[in-house]
């Protein structure tokens, strides 16, 4: 349920998002999600792969600033309301979400969100104990 | 007695360095001895000096000794411009042995020259500068210096061999060899420029090379203004003891100036290099321990005596007598040359200041560049950070907080507004001599048309 993610430090500038992924492609490395967080004056990619170990290192010698972190990946009704009782269960707990973005899992056609938690343990723990269902990695993928 | 004093490898003191003992008395004989010999040697062979001395009346006979040397003219980087190539040397080329020159940042590259008797002193002036930073014979010194024109590398060179320690003599550049040489050669000082110097730890890092397991032990900077909390932060990343030298080439090279184990200030070799603080704005010598611009004279010189030379640099001479035992005097650490200043919008500022700054931010590294622009008729500064990887963050918020912190202690420190611009690991360029921090545009635009 805890998945990798990779952020890369963009400039704000032409060919900025394209260099890496070229690095990425070069490398036969595939993607499985793909966000870009934008500033008035940079940007942050961020990347869900399943050889993000590889990718890290490849992007990390070729001079990118590149982190890692944990998101938690929960599955999510594609209906309406289908995220409502997970965001209870996240206010209730009071865990604070710095972001979040949607992917559709490939494999089993559902439909998952991916959180990025201050605390991550502490809302895996709320999560579970309310029984919302998360994602494991290698559905991801 | 401190080691330093003990450190030839035969456990005694290190005869290289006893000009740096002599009774203060002593000095001054030797000083004034030097003096009146020096301005003779110009008045006679440089016409530069000569209409310069009798412009205010002044025949060689007139300087009786060292506290006269206020009377004599100064000498000034356009001086050696003027008079290129060869209008400021005082002995026939038959007599000097080597050329160096030094681009300057602006139009004609100056040159200076050596006889073999200045090549002497020169190295010996470099022994004694190892010396006071604890190396001895047994030291494996990397010569990171350029090698060339330029008068680092070989001076440098020639100072450690003189000293008995082994030179590699790899000059600038080409990171990785430096790193492999320092790791198999047991390479344990090396002498570089500050900022070439923060590149090869960043670059070790790259290649899992640890320094902190290697002999490295010393560090021997110079060549360009650098601050104390750089040498903090380089000492507290490689383990190794860093030491500010001084020198400049139209003076002899590196050499003039060094730190010792006290790393209190600087000693200035002034049986050879003699040293005075003056108001820059108005030219008046300023008494000891005042700040104002460094001017030195070559006592010893024969090819390109310097009388009263204006280095551009600001300090001030400390009188304190130092721990170390040395009688030379010392200048405090250099960390602003007038040359660097910049105004913008009627501000004075150096580079070091947002240096300062940086180094207050946790986890920057003090790559850094500083782009002056004019818009709409407005000066405008930009500071340029690259973005390390202990400091990026994953969250935009956070990214956006640090930039704000690093613009506000930057504008903290100058008083003025500055842009601030994250950039990539790696993005601004590397200097393999000195690292070039200031980037005018604002000659581009619209200033012409004044």
């Amino acid at each position: 349920m805890k998945i990798p993610q990779l952020s890369v430090f963009l400039e704000n500038r032409p060919h900025s998002l394209l260099e890496p992924l070229q690095a990425l492609a070069a490398a036969q490395i595939n993607l499985s999600g793909i966000t870009l967080a934008d500033s008035e004056q940079f940007g942050i990619l961020r990347l869900v792969l399943r050889d993000w170990a590889r990718a890290r290192d490849l992007l990390q010698a070729g001079g990118w600033a590149v982190t890692v972190t944990d998101m938690v990946a929960i599955d999510v009704d594609d209906q309406p309301g289908g995220l409502v009782r997970t965001l209870e269960v996240l206010a209730a707990a009071g865990a604070d979400i710095e972001y979040m973005y949607g992917l559709l899992l490939r494999q089993s056609g559902r439909f998952s969100m991916l959180f990025r938690f201050e605390d991550p343990a502490r809302a895996i723990a709320a999560l579970q104990a309310a029984g919302v269902r998360t994602v494991r990695e290698d559905a991801l993928y | 007695m401190r080691k330093e004093l003990w450190n030839d490898r035969a456990g005694g003191f290190h005869p290289v360095s006893a000009p740096d003992f002599l009774p203060r008395a002593q000095l001054r004989e030797v000083q004034s001895r030097r003096l009146k010999a020096v301005v003779a040697r110009s008045w006679h062979n440089v016409p530069l000096m000569r209409e310069r001395m009798q412009a205010r009346g002044l025949a060689p006979e007139a300087i009786r000794g060292i506290d006269d040397i206020a009377a004599l003219p100064f000498t000034v980087k356009a001086d050696l411009r003027d008079t290129y190539p060869f209008g400021m040397f005082a002995s026939p080329m038959d007599e000097i042995v080597r050329l160096h020159a030094s681009s300057g940042t602006t139009g004609k590259p100056i040159v200076v020259a050596y006889t073999q008797e200045d090549v002497e002193v020169w190295t010996e002036a470099m022994a004694r500068t190892f010396a006071a930073c604890g190396l001895h014979r047994g030291d494996i010194i990397q010569n990171a210096f350029g090698y060339g024109l330029f008068t680092g590398g070989m001076g440098t060179h020639y100072g450690a061999e003189a000293l008995g320690a082994t030179v590699i003599p790899v000059s600038g550049g080409n990171s990785d060899r430096q790193i492999m040489l320092m790791r198999d050669f047991g390479v344990s000082a090396v002498c570089a420029t500050p900022s070439f110097f923060v590149h090869l730890v960043e670059k070790a890092t790259e290649m899992g090379v640890d320094l902190r397991s290697l002999p490295l032990r010393t560090g021997v900077f110079g060549a360009e203004p650098w601050t104390d909390g750089m040498r903090e932060r380089i000492q507290a990343e490689t383990g190794i003891e860093a030491f500010d030298i001084y020198g400049l080439s139209e003076i002899t090279g590196p050499g003039v100036a060094t730190e010792c184990s006290c790393h209190s200030g600087l000693h200035v070799l002034e049986d050879h290099f003699f040293p005075e603080i003056i108001d820059p704005a108005t030219g008046a010598p300023l008494p000891d321990g005042e700040e104002g611009e460094l001017v030195l004279t070559t006592l010893s010189k024969r090819a390109m005596p310097m009388i009263r030379y204006r280095t551009r640099d600001i300090t001030a001479i400390l009188t304190e007598p130092c721990g170390c035992g040395r009688t030379l005097r010392r200048i405090r650490r250099i960390s602003r040359r007038s040359d660097d200043m910049f105004i913008i919008r009627g501000v004075n500022v150096f580079p070091s200041q947002v240096e300062a700054a940086l180094l207050e931010i946790e986890g920057t590294v003090p790559h850094y560049q500083i782009i002056l622009s004019r818009k709409h008729g407005l000066d405008e500064m930009t500071v340029e950070v690259e973005v390390t990887p202990e400091v990026f963050s994953d969250k935009v918020r956070a990214m956006e907080e640090l930039r704000a912190r690093i613009a506000h202690a930057i504008e903290h420190i100058l008083g003025i507004r500055v842009g601030l611009r994250l950039v990539g690991p790696q993005s601004i360029p590397r200097s393999e001599g000195k690292a070039r921090r200031v980037i005018d545009n604002r000659n581009d635009s619209d200033r012409s048309s004044r």
